[in-house]
């Protein structure tokens, strides 16, 4: 089965500091990756050069059996490539269901045409807020909402570009036991949907639960990639992460 | 408000104006009327950049400058009727503004406010030491007392004040339809965060680039009429800082997030403008504008369109 992402050896420097040390990594159509690493170990750089925020200097990413290589975020995301902000980041001034209209109007109108009428439209964003249970606040602000839902608006947002892939950013920090409970049924329920997943998380109980495989970043490499138990238990990553 | 309807009222609204300034038959009304609805263009196309994108240009001047500079230009070079100087001020000044876009939206915030500062003093220095459109002693133009339009001779003063109206309908209704469509969420979607509009499909460069492209070119058609208006050009009043300076507070006094506020901007500034230039001395304007805006950032950071719409919203949503 050909991968539907495929990172090739790619490296990013910040000047001096190597960030990304030729990184292999590869996700399946509908599968659960989780992502894990010290802080600073180069998963969010990592994010950021899939996604095209930052462009890597060696390597390239497949998305598709497509190369990305100097495609803008923007056109990333409409190949079907989505991610949530490890610090949300929702458009502000912008009321909840304008906050999904973004993507659907950049994203999927651009990719399939302009299908959808304004109530056609208006539909959809409602849909998709009552599906991350926003149903209600959809005129309101972001500014209005708790954490768990901004984080929710996050997620939200990223699926309404209809992506095969999302890549959410440590969607679950900061957050209580049951929101937590709460985000993981709904990454589930997205994957049943067919859309893979990588899951970036630093709260153990919840990448093992998610994720079918999982790979560890140390200091810029990858450093294991496998079944999450036996990850875990890898000499390497306990080092890493209870030091020797 | 459909397009058709609003088309109409604006329309209407003009043709209102038009009569009513006919009807006082007082020239003074043509000449202050004239640079409020200059101002009314001039705001509403720097908010289409400054208020819907989020990114503040202090070259206002330059733009107004490019467009009045290409009017001597064509004066001396092969004059030409105004309507067709405004488009010819639109050509010149959307391009530059789209070079200005392209060199610079890489620089955000003060960065980029800064890049348009020196865009303004660079296209100064150009002008002051061009001579053939006068070089920093000015140039004169010499406009007719009347036009003759469908066999009906119209005072020349009338005349451009009926243009400067149909460009300030034209630049609202602009404004206005850019505020409703896809454009408009995307301008909205950079301003509120250009990093998440990236990663939600938006063409963040594509889009700034209409946004300065279209400011560029209203500010340009907003100059172009300007030296047959004044009759004397000179750099210093072309480029002057009450362009940029009127240009900023306007929207913010006014409001930057829809056409709206621009408008009620330019009316309520230019005509306190108009009436301390003749009650006490245009040296006042600029302080007034000063006064005000630093009023307005304090006590409505939103404007009075935002004061308004704040003032009717229910108060669980505030």
């Amino acid at each position: 089965m050909t991968p539907l992402l495929h990172v090739d050896n790619i490296s990013k420097r910040f000047y001096g500091f190597v960030a990304l040390d030729g990184i292999d990594l590869e996700v399946h159509p509908g599968e659960r990756l989780g992502l894990i690493g010290p802080n600073g170990s180069g998963k969010s750089t990592l994010v950021n050069c899939i996604c095209g925020t930052l462009q890597n200097e060696d390597g390239t990413v497949y998305f598709d059996g497509k190369s990305l290589d100097g495609l803008a975020a923007h056109q990333r995301t409409r190949r079907g490539l989505a991610r949530s902000f490890q610090l949300p980041r929702p458009f502000h001034s912008m009321t909840l269901a304008d906050n999904l209209r973004i993507p659907l109007l950049y994203t999927v109108h651009a990719r399939m045409g302009p299908l959808r009428s304004v109530g056609d439209l208006d539909a959809h964003c409602l849909e998709l807020l009552d599906m991350f249970g926003l149903a209600k606040k959809a005129k309101q602000l972001p500014r209005h909402l708790t954490q768990v839902e901004m984080r929710k608006l996050e997620l939200a947002r990223a699926m309404a570009a209809e992506p095969k892939l999302l890549i959410a950013d440590e969607s679950m920090a900061g957050l209580s036991h049951s929101e937590i409970d709460d985000i993981l049924a709904l990454l589930m329920r997205l994957n049943e949907r067919g859309i893979s997943i990588i899951l970036i998380e630093h709260i153990m109980s919840a990448v093992m639960k998610f994720s079918q495989r999982l790979a560890v970043l140390v200091s810029g490499k990858k450093v294991a990639d496998g079944k999450p138990e036996d990850v875990v238990r890898d000499p390497e990553v306990v080092r890493a992460y209870l030091g020797q | 408000m459909g397009v058709v309807k609003f088309s109409t009222v604006t329309i209407g609204v003009g043709l209102l104006v038009l009569a009513f300034a006919h009807w006082l038959k007082l020239d003074y009304f043509y000449f202050a009327g004239y640079t409020i609805l200059q101002f009314i263009v001039l705001a509403t196309a720097w908010n289409i950049l400054g208020g819907y994108c989020g990114y503040v240009n202090f070259g206002s001047a330059a733009f107004f400058a490019l467009g009045a500079y290409s009017s001597v230009f064509m004066y001396k070079f092969y004059p030409l009727p105004v309507p067709v100087l405004v488009v010819i001020g639109a050509v010149v000044s959307g391009i530059v503004g789209f070079g200005m876009g392209y060199l610079t939206l890489r620089l955000r915030g003060a960065f980029f406010a800064i890049a348009t500062l020196a865009l303004a003093v660079v296209l100064q220095t150009l002008v002051v030491n061009w001579d053939y459109v006068g070089g920093s002693r000015g140039a004169y133009i010499v406009s007719p007392d009347t036009v003759d339009i469908a066999g009906f001779q119209i005072n020349y003063i009338e005349y451009l004040f009926g243009l400067m109206l149909a460009l300030a309908l034209i630049a609202l209704a602009t404004a206005r339809t850019i505020e409703r469509s896809q454009l408009g969420f995307g301008f909205g979607s950079i301003r509120d965060d250009e990093i998440a509009a990236e990663a939600s499909g938006v063409p963040t460069l594509r889009l700034k680039l209409i946004a300065t492209t279209l400011s560029g070119a209203f500010m340009g058609m907003a100059g172009a009429p300007f030296p047959y208006y004044i009759g004397y050009l000179q750099p210093s009043s072309a480029f002057g800082l009450e362009y940029t300076v009127n240009s900023i507070a306007m929207p913010m006094i006014g409001g930057t997030t829809g056409w709206v506020g621009p408008l009620v901007g330019s009316i309520l500034l230019g005509s306190l403008q108009q009436i301390a230039t003749v009650t006490i001395s245009s040296a006042v304007n600029l302080l007034i504008v000063g006064l005000l805006l630093v009023a307005f950032v304090i006590i409505a950071p939103n404007g009075l369109v935002g004061l308004a719409q704040e003032y009717l919203r229910p108060r669980r949503q505030r």
